[in-house]
């Protein structure tokens, strides 16, 4: 597999959320707006880039046995160091997603990068595995956010474009899981038919 | 490189060294963005303060602890030429959908509501989150009432607050975060 294909599998192939179904707490939770799917999706991908970097230098040194916790230590760790880091220089960014950054720890996505590539790749492909997974992920939260918003709020990214409140139901969870499924079927459909 | 056997000291020094690492770099982040974030946050404070309250060149702030409460509010008394201008003050309710919610609520001196401004909540993004100004208007309604003859209460339990919709448990929280502040305000004033 070369670098370009390990970089684009995030988006159709193997796409964390569209086909893997990973990481779908926060896919759920946080998709109201598509503003909120896209800064998830992009902290997602900087956690997901930073550990598959440090699991993948580090891969030798830990013993098997103990790689599960080590590599939770390291993804919580860099999930701290955004939280803390946007708190500080950019208070508006962290208004908005302050609540969902913490989510990110238990993010399946992130440990099963570091757990099923990083642990067993160089350090150039689980780079660019994360940034492709991240990409692909951020990609999926902002369709699912933008569908949300459009029929439950009237708008995208925060404009309005009809008077008082659409289908309230799209904001709320029973919403985020019928409007994942028809993405799902229309990812499906797609990859068929190409 | 071979990989490390797991042995049980293999196994202890590994986590040791990773937990100590994580560790020195989270108290380093830390450090740095200590004094950022302070800021970040009196910021937002003081901005609150002066959107919630007319024009005002001097600050009083003490704190009180409410009848009933476990934490106390913060008053701030605003003075404009030594006249008393207002007060603003800083309010929670526990009754939110999901944890505790902070206001800033203005009153003049006679006890009307100014303006207000939510500060922190955990509120459902796209319903109870609407009590935020920045989300819609909602709370623009509580401005210019007097809570003694404008019942703090959502009209579904009698009162004649428009609550939020699909949303009703966070704006009965705003409503008893507000009638908190005004039940200390009063008891100030009668002192």
């Amino acid at each position: 597999m070369n670098q370009l294909q390990n970089f684009t599998k995030g988006f159709i192939k193997d796409n964390p959320v569209f086909v893997l179904l990973l990481g779908l707490c926060p896919t759920l939770g946080v998709t109201t707006t598509a503003i909120n799917g896209l800064g998830m999706g992009l902290a997602t991908m900087f956690v997901l880039v930073m550990s598959n970097l440090v699991v993948s230098l580090i891969k030798n040194l830990i013993p098997d046995k103990v790689r599960i916790p080590s590599f939770i230590v390291i993804i919580a760790s860099f999930v701290t160091i955004v939280e803390l880091t946007m708190q500080a220089y950019t208070p508006a960014l962290f208004e908005a997603l302050g609540l969902f950054i913490p989510l990110i720890v238990v993010n399946c996505i992130v440990l099963g990068r570091a757990e099923a590539f990083a642990s067993k790749n160089n350090i150039i492909s689980s780079v660019i595995d994360g940034l492709g997974m991240g990409l692909g992920f951020a990609f999926a939260l902002f369709l699912l956010g933008a569908v949300r918003e459009i029929l439950g709020s009237g708008a995208i990214l925060s404009m309005k474009f009809i008077q008082g409140d659409g289908m309230l139901v799209f904001v709320l969870a029973p919403g985020a899981f019928i409007a994942l499924g028809y993405l799902i079927a229309i990812m499906n459909r797609l990859k068929k038919t190409t | 490189m071979a990989k490390k056997e797991s042995s049980f000291v293999n196994m202890v020094l590994t986590l040791f060294v990773v937990t100590a690492v994580a560790a020195l770099a989270l108290g380093g982040v830390y450090s740095v963005t200590k004094e950022p974030i302070a800021i970040a946050k009196l910021m937002k404070t003081e901005k609150a303060i002066s959107e919630v309250l007319p024009e005002f060149d001097n600050i009083q702030e003490y704190k009180i602890l409410p009848e009933g409460g476990s934490d106390s509010l913060t008053f701030f008394k605003a003075t404009k030429n030594g006249e008393e201008v207002g007060t603003a003050i800083k309010t929670y309710t526990d009754r939110g959908f999901s944890g505790r919610v902070w206001i800033m609520v203005g009153l003049n001196p006679e006890g009307v509501i100014n303006n207000t401004a939510v500060l922190e909540h955990k509120e459902t993004p796209g319903l109870g989150d609407k009590m935020d100004k920045a989300k819609s208007d909602w709370s623009n309604q509580f401005n210019g009432k007097n809570p003694t003859e404008f019942k703090l209460k959502v009209t579904k339990n009698g009162g004649d607050v428009d609550a939020i919709t699909a949303a009703t448990i966070s704006s009965r929280a705003f409503c008893d975060a507000v009638q908190r502040a005004y039940n200390e305000f009063e008891k100030q004033d009668k002192r």
